[in-house]
């Protein structure tokens, strides 16, 4: 339907002269805004991926004493320096690594950490304190503070079924996209469609009838929106054929077609190994490091990596001895990797986890995760962290 | 608003909705006593679970039979939700039902053992309608909630104040009405709750801190016991309860006034619960315009009214599941101990469009016959959906009694009236335009349960 006539059929049903805002085709913002964004993109890692088995402190005696069965042999590691290096099942990421692409920093969590999975989790995507209970996530908020680049229903996109906890805020939420397509799709039913088209000004109040058309709406013109953009630009680069592999395609399918939205997540589980966890990271650490590889490599050679910051965390780490089933407990602190064409500090961003003063067989963060945020916020999305966060942090210097 | 329109605003506060069948039985009954008639309404236990599997024998097996094991509990915790699922949709105690899906909200709790989740489900339900004290009790020496806020490894000298937290924080006075001092002393007096292998509460002489504590202002040799009376003798705890009774049942802003005068009814009561219900279910500000088809309804309580108005059987009722999951609460699992936030928090635009998508999903393969205008565009997407439609029908595994349906339908029914039994909040012109163009009344039953309307009570 082109404009006129979209505009007609609005103007004699609802009996508005006026098109509100949000039905004007996005194609009608000014081409300023077009320019070379910054993206974001967060890496979740579910079930507490084991720090220690992932960038391996080899040079640190105390790792091998912990870990008599599941340490990983010294020979096998892709060393990076003199004490840490990379658990053999992330060499694609070595490129990366090598081109100072990549930044680790190690010993990341906070004050009286939660070893419960849900808890943690609640507590990283809210950032809240270890005894808050917040409803709202921090990129909900993010999306909340009605700053000048966030204010679209897509300026975040989760790539997956169902939205996290992370990406609600109070009035604004992200938008979950597994397939455009496909959710393209969904919102074209003729019913759905017309009710979009035919609603009244009466449908949105401030009350929570209006919430839900306004949703609605949103949800219908972000999806054709997302699909009409994306679709213009082919991935031409190779991706793994895992499901991380085909979502990080589909960031790079966003980020390249000039999608207008700031931040992306996408979420990769399996890690919870209590049980034989040699085999089972093993397993789930190719799958992120092969994906993570493709998708920088080919965020360099369309010339988006300067503009693409990536991190990744998990809701904690696990206990520095192994357990009595070849496996780890919950643990506390955990590195984060962050991955861009112009980082501050690439390589370590600190010191390798002290393996010897533990708290009750756990490490001691170094950093707290709510400045890696604050960094995040200030430097890369031009907000006042002190505004999203529970309060103001300082933030650190790898961006 | 006439008695009818009262009534029925009732049944989709203290139940889940009105069923057209059920509109005879109460045509011209005063609303008193229709809720006098939901008050009295009790079912019995909910009881999947016959007896708890042995976790210790089990788990020292070998890697087969610990495998069969975690198989076996996994089943459990499915069948456990589905029971629940299908006693809501069978249910004559609506309210009993809604009153449980409350408590179950207010003392959230997870527990791998399905029939530790059984049984305080039915503490919360035999308790639903009677007293919060005695429930409060049954609830602090209930195994799941004594494992979930691990009181199992609170002991003197080596205290764990989750417990003694949660209990003052979530279940009863609530935040900023304790210090932390009151924690770490209630912590204290709660240590050596615990409980058997068999389930059943004990308390270990051995782990039990027996000095002297001071919990608010006061100073004694307190026991768990006695730490709950302090708690329910403040009125906080009354009004802490009230306010959250309020968002679930009137509107999410709370009214000052009102909750003040039902945490008055509840307190005097000695926190019995029927007489804080029929005291709000009597009030003149309940059946206020604006306290009317105003709330989001939880995804349970989409799919049970769903499921009821339909007469909705599943022969594979895995799939109750399955949405459970994607509309962001699947009972038995809330995302933490303060519960599901509720309200705007179910609604993003993925979980809206699977609230918009499953009742024609369940009542007919995923088809919205659509009689408007079309362009081949539409028509194309129409002709996939009827293509799928058996497909659909064939992995749902729905039946819908659409003859049961249509006999509650008075005979000379117009559309809008239809609709506006249906539907909650005020039908507007365009939703009426709509269904006037429907095909037949099956069709535009399921337009309108399609509607965002739909999704509010």
């Amino acid at each position: 339907m082109d404009r006129r006539h979209f505009l007609k059929n609005t103007a004699l049903a609802s009996g508005a002269l006026m098109v509100p805002a949000f039905l004007k085709p996005f194609e009608a913002l000014g081409k300023s805004e077009l320019r070379g964004h910054k993206n974001l993109v967060i890496i979740q890692l579910s079930g507490g991926n084991d720090g220690l088995n992932t960038i391996v402190p080899y040079g640190n005696d105390i790792y091998y004493q912990k870990r008599s069965t599941i340490a990983i042999n010294k020979n096998d590691i892709v060393k990076l320096n003199d004490v840490q290096g990379f658990n053999p099942s992330l060499s694609a990421l070595k490129e990366i690594y090598d081109q100072g692409w990549m930044s680790i920093i190690n010993s990341v969590g906070y004050p009286n950490p939660d070893r419960s999975h849900f808890r943690s989790m609640d507590i990283w995507q809210t950032g809240s304190e270890s005894n808050q209970f917040l409803t709202t996530g921090w990129i909900g908020r993010y999306l909340d503070s009605n700053c000048q680049t966030c204010s679209k229903p897509y300026t975040a996109i989760e790539v997956d079924d169902t939205l996290s906890l992370a990406m609600k805020g109070a009035k604004m939420k992200g938008i979950a996209v597994q397939d455009p397509g496909k959710l393209y799709q969904t919102t074209r039913e003729p019913f759905f469609k017309d009710l979009v088209h035919e609603h009244s000004a009466d449908n949105l109040s401030e009350d929570n009838l209006g919430y839900l058309y306004k949703t609605m709406i949103e949800t219908y013109s972000s999806a054709e929106y997302i699909q009409n953009t994306s679709k213009t630009y082919t991935v031409n680069s190779e991706y793994p054929a895992t499901q991380l592999g085909n979502q990080l395609k589909t960031v790079s399918k966003f980020i390249n077609s000039g999608l207008q939205t700031r931040i992306y997540y996408v979420s990769l589980s399996g890690f919870d190994t209590h049980v034989r966890q040699q085999d089972q990271q093993a397993r789930q650490l190719k799958i992120y490091g092969d994906a993570v590889a493709a998708f920088i490599k080919d965020l360099k050679q369309s010339g988006k990596l300067d503009d693409t910051l990536v991190m990744t965390f998990s809701e904690f780490g696990r206990r520095v001895e192994q357990n009595a089933s070849n496996g780890t407990d919950h643990g506390t602190a955990n590195n984060i990797l962050i991955y861009g064409g112009k980082l501050k500090k690439a390589g370590f961003y600190n010191e390798a986890p002290d393996l010897s003063q533990l708290d009750n067989g756990d490490l001691k963060y170094q950093v707290d995760f709510r400045d890696v945020y604050a960094t995040l916020l200030d430097k890369w999305l031009n907000v006042n962290n002190g505004q999203i966060l529970t309060k103001s942090f300082a933030g650190l210097n790898f961006v | 608003m006439d008695d009818l329109k009262q009534i029925k605003h009732l049944f989709s506060r203290a139940g889940f909705g009105m069923r057209f069948d059920e509109v005879p039985a109460f045509s011209n009954v005063p609303v008193k006593q229709a809720v006098k008639s939901l008050l009295n309404s009790t079912d019995d236990a909910l009881l999947p679970i016959p007896t708890d599997t042995d976790y210790t024998a089990a788990m020292k097996g070998d890697a087969a039979s610990r495998k069969m094991f975690m198989q076996q509990q996994r089943q459990e915790e499915k069948d456990l939700n589905m029971a629940w699922m299908d006693k809501m949709m069978n249910t004559h105690a609506v309210l009993q039902e809604k009153m449980t899906l409350f408590w179950h909200n207010h003392f959230a709790c997870r527990s791998n053992k399905a029939f530790f989740a059984q049984q305080l489900n039915n503490i919360q339900r035999s308790n639903a309608l009677g007293s919060f004290r005695t429930m409060l009790f049954q609830v602090a020496e209930a195994p799941a909630m004594l494992q979930f806020l691990n009181n199992q490894q609170n002991q003197k000298n080596h205290p764990n104040e989750n417990f003694a937290r949660e209990v003052m924080e979530l279940f009863t006075l609530g935040r900023g009405n304790y210090t932390e001092a009151d924690v770490k002393e209630s912590a204290r007096a709660f240590t050596g709750y615990g409980f058997n292998k068999d389930g059943e509460f004990v308390i270990r002489k051995f782990f039990h801190d027996d000095d002297q504590k001071t919990f608010l202002g006061k100073t004694g040799n307190f026991t768990g016991e006695d730490i709950l009376n302090m708690l329910l003798e403040k009125k906080e705890t009354a009004h802490f309860i009230c306010s959250k009774l309020y968002k679930y049942l009137v509107n999410e802003v709370p009214d000052a006034a009102h909750v003040n005068a039902m945490a008055d009814v509840f307190y005097t009561s000695n926190y019995e619960i029927k007489p804080l219900l029929e005291y709000v279910f009597t009030a003149d500000w309940f059946y206020d315009e604006k306290n009317t088809g105003n709330l989001v309804k939880s995804p349970v309580d989409f799919l049970v009214g769903l499921s009821r108005q339909f007469y909705i059987t599943y022969d594979r009722p895995e799939v109750l599941l399955q949405f459970q999951k994607v509309l962001g609460q699947v009972l038995f699992y809330p995302p933490n101990v303060a519960g599901w936030p509720g309200g705007r928090n179910w609604i993003d635009s993925s979980s809206l469009m699977y609230r918009l998508k499953i009742p024609s999903t369940l009542l007919n393969g995923g088809l919205i016959d659509f009689e408007g205008k079309t362009d081949p565009e539409d028509e194309a997407y129409i002709a996939t959906q009827r293509n799928a439609q058996q497909f659909v029908t064939n992995r749902v595994q729905s039946s819908v009694d659409w003859d049961k349906v249509f006999s509650g339908v008075p005979k000379n029914a117009s559309n809008a009236s239809i609709a506006g039994f249906i539907l909650q909040p005020k039908v507007n012109n365009v939703i009426l335009n709509k269904i006037n163009s429907a095909a037949d009344t099956k069709a535009m039953m399921i337009e309108l349960v399609s509607t965002p309307e739909y999704q509010l009570c």
